[in-house]
This record gives structure tokens, C-alpha cells and sequence, in this order.
């Protein structure tokens, strides 16, 4: 049994979402390798070499896969994937993009998202915005899978010794060009891998009134989020929205205000290890999954809990 | 330019879906069906790029049983011109979908392909992707604004960190987050111009597509529950029970 990792990295450094990956791959025995696919991305490499676990590290640095474009890495993946039996991505913006594409190419279809490893061939997977979860089993010789990264408890990012190898195959499809990327900009942890995070739904009223958020988030060092809510209504930009469309985060703790809980945010938070819910209606159905309801003015309780922590 | 526009028919979002008690799969007796919220937003999109002069016809596909064919005259009530269906019996996976899908471009052409990113029932969020690497072409994934240019489009895609912007070209893949339009509601002499407008209906043979099975569902069950915890009184409660009952501060 061998499996292939798609790393996720941004040339630089190596993403933690790489790290649960690995942690998936792990439970389906045998030899792990990862793939760090970019350009000028040795620092990267390096840097997955690192984790504990993993056998080879392939380095395929090329001005094509820069940034990641679906069109030319799916076509790299899908050619290294013949040496492989299981060929895993966490399931990020970009794993989403790609994998499909690399299970087409090579004619199986895709486990998304797996929350766990049944066995070699039967995995978990939530359906209908995780009101259901379903047990899925392949018959496909080689698996393509995509893997939920709250699922699963991440590997150490150090440790490991693994060799590096440097893999010269170049695709370019020649469909698709990096135009740019606007990228939000914030000392902040990010959302996805913050043990802390707070986020601001509808009962903000406005994009203003997140800063109340902020003097708590700088103090816990928290992420700042938002329900789909408040975000739909222009609150805050698109990248904060956690829930099933969103991200979806397990922090330690996870602070709910003014969020009422609809199903679609509850499925992107409530594996958070102790969920705060701040809301001035009793019977919002959030409560429901908090560990510690407060029921009060939001723009009374913030100030508070700020000076109180 | 032509586009096609494909939907899929699925539970209601308002709809609570549950596992049936034997585990066999979820429950769907009597529940109302409706056509996918980010496939709408596709159908919208087209309908947008029809209204400013950029396409000129719009095709809707669904492929499914013959029930979905519902799902492709609301598409044709938001103002698709014609329909195709794809019959096919049972729950076709994505990649099934996606050769499906693929033998109608082959036959239609489009210059631009808009999708659902994902269905709300199995949130798999594959047929777009599995359809660009079949016909080859380039994808613009989790569209929040769309330009069409000469001979290419221009993509704004939700990404993790924020947004990215990409330049495909035509013909291309787009699929739809949610942020890329609203949708209109169908007005009533739309949804009765939408029953005369021309619908066809080919079957995986007429297409050379043998569908198969990839991954099976073995059973179905609720998550885990989370059990509600406790009311506190006020926020000194809440620090109080943060930092010495949960730890986490």
C-alpha cells in the first residue's frame, strides 16, 4: 500500500492542513509519501521532509504549478499517481479544485471530504450539509480521496528525515493563467488552524461593530469569523464566513455571537471542542450545541467579557 | 456564444434530510424537491451574460430521471432556451454525470460551460472539475464574478485566504459559489412559456456512455450528537467556567 499526499503550501512553508492529511494517510497504512507541487518551492520541500512518518518527498518545481492551477498540477498528480494506490488532499479551496480533476484523468471516482478510515476501501463522509453521515465504499483500484482537516488530529510538523526528490515532469495544459490574488492580510492566526475563534453573525447589525470582536480576539489571540448571514449581508468578506459553504474550523474554543446557529454554520463549528454562544434570543437554536449559552444584549456582554479576560 | 447550464434536482434546502432508522439511507418519502440553490445561481448567471448581449443561447441540461425534467423548465422559466435531459435511473455519481455531461457538449458546443460547485444532497463538489478534465478544458471553481473577454474569461474564485483571479480560455468551466449572483424569482408567464419551449431527451447509449458504479453508500446515520451544555448567568459566569471548568483560557 502506498499513498501520495498532495501537499498544501504556498512555496514558502508547508500548510497545516498538510499536516492532517498525513494524519489520514497514516491510518491507511503503508508507505506515506507528499507531493509538493510549485515553483520555487524547495523551501516547501524541506519543510514536508520534516514530517514525521513520511517515506519521499517529491519536489516538482516548475512555473506551471506556481499557483496551483487545477488544469496543470491535476495532469502532474494523475502521472505520478500510477506509482501510487491512494492519492489524498486535504480538502481545501485547493484540493477541491484539483482532485476531481485528477480522479477523471484517471478514470475513478472521489471520496470527498472523509471524516475516517474504515478500512482500506470504506470511509465516513458527511452528506446534506452533515445532517447525515454516510459510510461510502470504493471499488475503484486507486482512491482518490479528500480529507476533512478537522477530522482528523494533525501529525507533528517535525521530526521526520524523509529524503527529497526532485521530479522534472512538466505539464502545462495552456487553458488557464494566474491573473492575481487578493489575499485579506492579518496578524490575526488563520481561521482554519486558530485554537481560539470568535465569530460575528447577523445580530452585529453592521460591519462597524466587529471591532467589538476584535479587542477580545487580540487579547485570547482568536481568529475573527462570521456566519454565511453576515457575510451575505456584506458585513465582512467572504473568508470569514465559517459553516458548510465556508470553512470549517474545531478550535479549542469557539465563540458564537449574535449568531443564531442555522444548520448550515452548525456544520461548519460543532466539532469545536467548547462552543460559547452569546445571543439575546433564548431560543436560537445554537444553544443547542453550546457547551455555554449566554443570554444577553451582545453589545453589553462584549465589553465585559473584554475587560473581564 | 452559447452556454450550457447544468442543474440538478435535489432536496429542497429548507428541508431537514434524516437517516432512516434501519441505517439504509436517508429519508426522502414526501419531501419536496427543487432545483440545486448554486445550480440556480448558474442558470441565473447565463441569464445575466444573455441580457448583456454576451451569450446568445442557452442550453439546460439535467441528467437524472425523468422527474428532473421539472427542474429543467424552471431553468427554462429563468430564461433558458431549450432543454436536454439526460435519462438515467437511480443516483449517477459525478464522474458518471461528468461524461454524461460531456457527451452533450460534444454535441452542443458550448463556449462556456456554468455549474453548480457542488449539490446540496451529496456535497461532493466534483462534476465541474471531473468535466474539465475530460473535455480538456480550463476551470474557473467557486465563481464570485465572471468576465467574458475576447476568446477567454476572466474568473473571480473564492479561495481560502481570499480571492484569486484567473484568465481561461474559451470554451471554459464555471462553477458557481455562492456569492456570484441572486437569483430572480420566475415570473407566472415566464413559467407558461417555459412548458412550450423545446426539451430532448437522449439516453447514456445516444451519448456512447456506459454509466458505472465508483464508490457505493454501504449506510447512512445521524451524526454524533453534541449534548447542550449549560446557561450561565452573566459574563463573570462565563470566564469563571472558561477558565476553570473548561481550561481553555
Amino acid at each position: 500500500m502506498k499513498t501520495l499526499v498532495i501537499a498544501e503550501h504556498d512555496n514558502a512553508s508547508l500548510k497545516a492542513a498538510t499536516l492532517n492529511a498525513v494524519a489520514a494517510a497514516g491510518e491507511l497504512g503503508g508507505d506515506v509519501d507528499i507531493l509538493v507541487a510549485g515553483a520555487g518551492c524547495g523551501a516547501a520541500a524541506d519543510a514536508a521532509a520534516q514530517v514525521p512518518g513520511v517515506a519521499k518527498v517529491i519536489c516538482a518545481d516548475n512555473a506551471a504549478y506556481e499557483h496551483q492551477l487545477a488544469e496543470n498540477v491535476s495532469l502532474l498528480v494523475a502521472e505520478l499517481g500510477a506509482d501510487y494506490d491512494n492519492l489524498l488532499a486535504p480538502s481545501t479551496a485547493n484540493g477541491k479544485n484539483i482532485m476531481p480533476r485528477v480522479a477523471a484523468l484517471l478514470d475513478v471516482g472521489q471520496i470527498s471530504d472523509i471524516l475516517s478510515v474504515e478500512s482500506a476501501d470504506t470511509f465516513t463522509r458527511p452528506i446534506y450539509a452533515g445532517n447525515v453521515i454516510a459510510t461510502v465504499q470504493s471499488a475503484d483500484p486507486k482512491k482518490v480521496i479528500t480529507v476533512r482537516t478537522t477530522a482528523f488530529d494533525a501529525v507533528p510538523a517535525e521530526g521526520g528525515s524523509a529524503t527529497v526528490e526532485a521530479c522534472s515532469a512538466a505539464h502545462d495544459a495552456g487553458v488557464s493563467q494566474f491573473i492575481r490574488e487578493e489575499v485579506a492580510v492579518s496578524d490575526r492566526p488563520e481561521l482554519t488552524s486558530a485554537s481560539v475563534v470568535i465569530s460575528g453573525g447577523r445580530g452585529m447589525q453592521n460591519g462597524d461593530n466587529f471591532s467589538l470582536l476584535e479587542g477580545i480576539a487580540d487579547k485570547l489571540n482568536a481568529a475573527i469569523g462570521a456566519s454565511r448571514a453576515a457575510v451575505d449581508a456584506g458585513f465582512v468578506p467572504n473568508d470569514y464566513q465559517v459553516g458548510q459553504t465556508g470553512k470549517i474550523v474545531a478550535p479549542d474554543l469557539y465563540i458564537a455571537v449574535g449568531i443564531s446557529g442555522a444548520i448550515q454554520h452548525l456544520a461548519g463549528m460543532k466539532d469545536s471542542k467548547v462552543i460559547v454562544a452569546i445571543n439575546k434570543d433564548e431560543d436560537a437554536p445554537i444553544f443547542q450545541v453550546a457547551d455555554y449559552g449566554l443570554v444577553a444584549d451582545l453589545f453589553e456582554a462584549l465589553p465585559e467579557l473584554e475587560a473581564a479576560i | 456564444m452559447k452556454a450550457l447550464v447544468a442543474v440538478k434536482r435535489v432536496v429542497d434546502y429548507n428541508v431537514k434530510v434524516r437517516a432512516k432508522a434501519d441505517g439504509t439511507d436517508v429519508d426522502l418519502n414526501n419531501v419536496k424537491m427543487a432545483i440545486n440553490p448554486f445550480c440556480e445561481i448558474a442558470v441565473e448567471e447565463a441569464v445575466r451574460l444573455k441580457e448583456a448581449g454576451t451569450v446568445t443561447e442557452i442550453v439546460a441540461v439535467s441528467v437524472g430521471e425523468s422527474s428532473c425534467q421539472e427542474q429543467i423548465r424552471t431553468a427554462l422559466a429563468l430564461g433558458a432556451d431549450r432543454g436536454v435531459h439526460v435519462e438515467v435511473e437511480g443516483r449517477p455519481e459525478p464522474l458518471a454525470i461528468a461524461k454524461l455531461l460531456k457527451g452533450v457538449v460534444d454535441q452542443e458546443s458550448p463556449d462556456l460551460v456554468i455549474m453548480g460547485k457542488q449539490s446540496i444532497d451529496g456535497d461532493n463538489n466534483q462534476t465541474g472539475q471531473m468535466l474539465g478534465a475530460l473535455t480538456g478544458m480550463g476551470q474557473g471553481t467557486f465563481a464570485s464574478e465572471v468576465k467574458i473577454g475576447e476568446g477567454a474569461v476572466e474568473v473571480i474564485r473564492e479561495v481560502d485566504g481570499g480571492l484569486q483571479t484567473v484568465s481561461l480560455t474559451l470554451p471554459a468551466i464555471i462553477t458557481t459559489d455562492l456569492r456570484l449572483n441572486e437569483p430572480r424569482y420566475a415570473s407566472l408567464p415566464n413559467i407558461m412559456k417555459a412548458k412550450k419551449k423545446p426539451l430532448e431527451t437522449l439516453t447514456p447509449e445516444q451519448l456512447s456512455v456506459a454509466v458505472q458504479s465508483h464508490v457505493t453508500q454501504v449506510g447512512v446515520a445521524p451524526p454524533p450528537e453534541r449534548a447542550a451544555g449549560i446557561k450561565v448567568e452573566d459574563v463573570s459566569q462565563l470566564v469563571d467556567k472558561l477558565k476553570n471548568e473548561a481550561k481553555v483560557i
